[in-house]
């Protein structure tokens, strides 16, 4: 990879301060420190940093194993114990990663969990990770359910729902496995940070809308979502994780780059892209090689969206604490319906001036999958703009044909081509 | 003359068609795609080129033209190439025969080897002789192939020179020959062809002048599964959705739907009026629904592909098949015949399969619009034709199919067209 001296800056703030968690959660059982098990979507980081606790992620686990070549044999090891190849791939390569040893991705051991905090929002087979998770630990448990974005919005009884759950059974939870009483001062002070640092993040993903764009916001963006969407948010370094970033891209734009890109710095914007769905991760390298060796750049993606949509104008307020963890899981991409992820994607292709959108399709994530056909079609009737369908998966390296995705991508961006000769004729 | 070149680099077979500058075709080429791709598209070029040397013959041919005394020299020119091919083949086995340490048996083998490919030679005779020969595979390997298999069992001697022995020996050297390059084209066995036709006419000077023409390539495009190992720089390669999709259009200017379905991937793909894709759908993870499942199929049922359609064509109760996995195919197949099922009636059910994983991709890539074009080599198959005609006007009701005899061309031609614009 092509190095660039800004670019470094936050990446080794990033790799620093990914391992000295990792670190911290090894050394929690000899520190006393509660380890809270949580997801992405809907996480809550403030919450749970108020009460001294780690939050410790089991889908970045699973995706960091992805990336380095591990989750293969994960997967092998969790279909050994019966999991089917149907199973979302992520959960099957977490239980495989227990069941080898319970190694992080970077190598330090995992501790058990305190607490498995549930919150739910939109993907079902959480809840069914966890309660493999629960008989293997034998550990409390604690279920937040936010209701589904069914009618496109969240309703005040629907908020109400949320912030009593959270004050009647997340917090007492908290408290008991903690030991620790809840302290809204401290709650604000995390949130306030978390605000901060969304500002950041949403300047950086919106640089996109620049020509060039400075940013690849779906492969480069995953690396930028990283600290806010996992354990991060809320924390000083995650704050000046965001500072150093922001000041990153400004620098960028205003020398007029491009992204870096794993063949380079790409000098030759030639499609500007959206992509919805996530991105494989055994293969993610070859898998950005393939859009950046023809000139693609992905502009704007909704899968940088699963652990917030601050680009839609919410942050974290510490003035209605509880009110806005509330706020803040119900507003998250897997939350939203089908037609509010098809209203995105449509804002997307227009407001970044995107030349077409790509849709990768997760075999293994009905929750994410479901529907995309549908979305597909309705984005092209509304814009306009060709859409292209790929399929892979997330960590299951048996479900990335190179090839194939390879010609698909090279047939869309050929059409590409060929309607705007066609247009220009 | 100036004229463009489009390759289509199949998983099966690799088809070349050549333009003259107003785009109309002058010639076209086909061989069976082999590990040596640059090979393979070599060899369909120089037969397109050799096809387009016929075809200037024909437009040379001062007063009326005579058919009958120009598919004679077709033939004898096919017969020429033909032999050309069985020498080498004869060759390399000769040389296998006395390298490969079969000792004492080394004499049989040879005078065996040399009966077999003296037959051979005779019914190629015989066949090229003829005013119409019967359809066969026109791939040197699958033709003569078939006749060594037939004459070797005649001849095998179960204590001597085995059957197992003669086929080994073949296999070894028909790879060979099919991976070497050989002089085969018009230039080098043209006159060796009209010496074999009686009384040409002015055909002989019509010939002279064709093989004088020069014939400029002002472009080549590349497409097909094996085009990015075509040693073309960057702009001359295009994806085969989009040479389907012009090709059909180029075939049928109303088409707006094109399904092809080839040895490696079902595609379906929507265009608009000028034949440019808006919208397509490939097969992602399974070789099901494709030719090669028909392959497996036809090996598994030790029949000929170009059988398996006019077979399905005589059931009359279609099986309801469910797996069109490719890998699980021979096992479907033997259960279904265990149950006491016809032939005919499981192929039946087999072809239905393959085209109802054909319609989903078609529903995904915005249906079927009419007009519908039907493209690759399982367009040739009469039994997959019909499943698709029934499945497409029970989904979307009457559409206009379209299947040009030339369907398994549609891929090199959209390529050429692209050269041709390439070169203007």
């Amino acid at each position: 990879m092509t190095k660039n001296a800004g670019k470094d800056r936050s990446m080794l703030i990033q790799k620093e301060m990914i391992a000295k968690h990792y670190e911290r959660l090894e050394s929690a059982p000899e520190t006393g420190e509660p380890v809270v098990y949580t997801f992405v979507p809907g996480n809550l980081t403030e919450l749970v940093r108020s009460f001294g606790a780690l939050p410790l992620l089991p889908e970045i686990n699973a995706l960091q194993s992805g990336m380095r070549q591990k989750s293969g044999d994960y997967i092998a090891e969790a279909e050994r114990a019966g999991h089917s190849e149907d199973v979302c791939t992520y959960v099957k390569c977490d239980i495989g990663m227990i069941k080898a040893g319970n190694i992080s991705p970077t190598g330090t051991r995992l501790p058990k969990p305190d607490l498995l905090l549930l919150s739910y929002t939109g993907c079902y087979t959480f809840m069914k990770w966890f309660e493999l998770l629960r008989e293997e630990y034998d550990c409390p448990t604690v279920f937040f359910h936010v209701p589904y974005q069914g009618d496109g919005e969240l309703e005040p009884e629907h908020r109400e729902y949320m912030t009593r759950q959270l004050r009647e059974q997340v917090i007492p939870a908290l408290e008991k496995v903690t030991g620790r009483k809840y302290d809204e001062d401290r709650l604000r002070e995390h949130l306030m940070m978390s605000a901060q640092a969304e500002d950041d993040l949403v300047a950086v993903l919106q640089s996109a809308k620049n020509r060039p764009s400075p940013i690849d916001a779906y492969f480069g963006a995953v690396y930028y979502v990283g600290p806010i969407f996992s354990s991060f948010r809320g924390t000083p370094e995650g704050v000046e994780y965001y500072k150093a970033l922001r000041e990153e891209v400004e620098e960028r734009m205003a020398q007029g780059l491009g992204p870096i890109t794993p063949v380079g710095p790409m000098t030759d914007e030639k499609y500007r892209l959206v992509v919805e769905g996530p991105p494989n991760w055994t293969s993610f390298r070859e898998f950005w090689s393939m859009f950046a060796e023809e000139g693609a750049n992905v502009v704007a993606s909704t899968y940088t969206k699963v652990g917030g949509t601050y680009d839609y104008g919410f942050r974290h307020d510490p003035k209605d604490p509880i009110g806005t963890l509330a706020d803040y899981c119900g507003g998250c991409y897997t939350n939203i319906n089908l037609p509010g992820r098809v209203d995105m994607l449509v804002d997307y292709v227009r407001e970044y001036q995107a030349d077409g959108f790509v849709i990768n399709s997760v075999k293994s994530c009905n929750s994410f999958s479901a529907g995309q056909l549908m979305m597909l079609r309705e984005v092209e009737e509304r814009t306009g703009v060709p859409g292209a369908f790929i399929e892979s998966d997330l960590v299951d390296p048996r479900y990335f044909s190179a090839a194939n995705i390879k010609n698909r991508l090279e047939s869309y961006f050929q059409m590409i081509d060929a309607r705007r000769v066609e247009a220009s004729a | 003359m100036k004229c463009v070149i489009g390759i289509d680099l199949g998983s099966t077979t690799t088809k070349a068609v050549i333009l003259d500058e107003d785009a109309e075709i002058i010639g076209r080429g086909i061989t069976n795609s082999r590990s040596n791709y640059e090979l393979a598209s070599a060899v369909a070029r120089a037969e397109a080129l050799a096809d387009a040397r016929f075809r200037l013959v024909s437009r040379n041919v001062a007063g009326e033209l005579d058919q009958a005394a120009l598919d004679r020299l077709s033939r004898a020119f096919r017969l020429e190439q033909t032999l050309g091919q069985l020498d080498r083949l004869h060759e390399l086995i000769q040389e296998e025969v006395h390298s490969n340490g079969l000792g004492e048996l080394k004499g049989a083998a040879s005078e065996t080897v040399k009966s077999i490919m003296r037959a051979i030679e005779l019914e190629e005779r015989a066949h090229f002789g003829l005013e119409n020969p019967p359809q066969r595979s026109s791939f040197f390997r699958d033709a003569v192939g078939s006749a060594y298999t037939r004459f070797a069992e005649d001849v095998a001697d179960a204590r001597g020179v085995t059957f197992d022995l003669l086929l080994g020996l073949y296999d070894k050297c028909i790879i060979r020959v099919e991976n070497e390059p050989m002089e085969l084209g018009f230039a080098e066995l043209i006159s060796k062809a009209l010496e074999r036709i009686e009384d040409p006419g002015p055909l002989a000077e019509a010939v002279s002048k064709a093989a004088a023409t020069e014939l400029e390539e002002a472009a080549m495009v590349g497409t097909g599964y094996g085009r990015a190992t075509l040693p073309f720089p960057k702009e001359a390669i295009r994806s085969e959705i989009l040479c389907h999709g012009l090709g059909a259009h180029a075939m049928f200017p109303d088409t707006r739907t094109v399904l092809d379905i080839g040895g490696q991937d079902t595609k379906a793909i929507q265009v608009d009026g000028a034949g440019i894709v808006t919208s397509f759908q490939m097969n992602d993870r399974f070789a099901a629904g494709c030719g090669r499942y028909l392959g497996y199929i036809a090996d598994e049922m030790n029949m000929g592909l170009h059988e398996l359609g006019p077979m399905a064509q005589k059931s009359t109760r279609c099986v309801k098949i469910n797996s069109t996995c490719t890998v699980f195919a021979g096992a479907e197949l033997r259960e279904r015949l265990s149950l006491g099922e016809k032939r005919e009636d499981i192929l039946a059910g087999l072809h239905r399969a393959i085209i109802l994983r054909a319609m989903s991709l078609l529903a995904r890539s915005g249906g079927v619009d009419d007009q519908f074009t039907f493209t690759g080599g399982v367009a040739n198959n009469p039994a997959a034709v019909q499943a698709l005609r029934d499945l497409v006007d029970e989904n979307y009701g009457e559409r206009e199919l379209n299947i040009s005899p030339d369907s398994i061309y549609t891929g090199a031609l959209g390529g050429a067209l692209f050269a041709h614009r390439l070169a203007n």
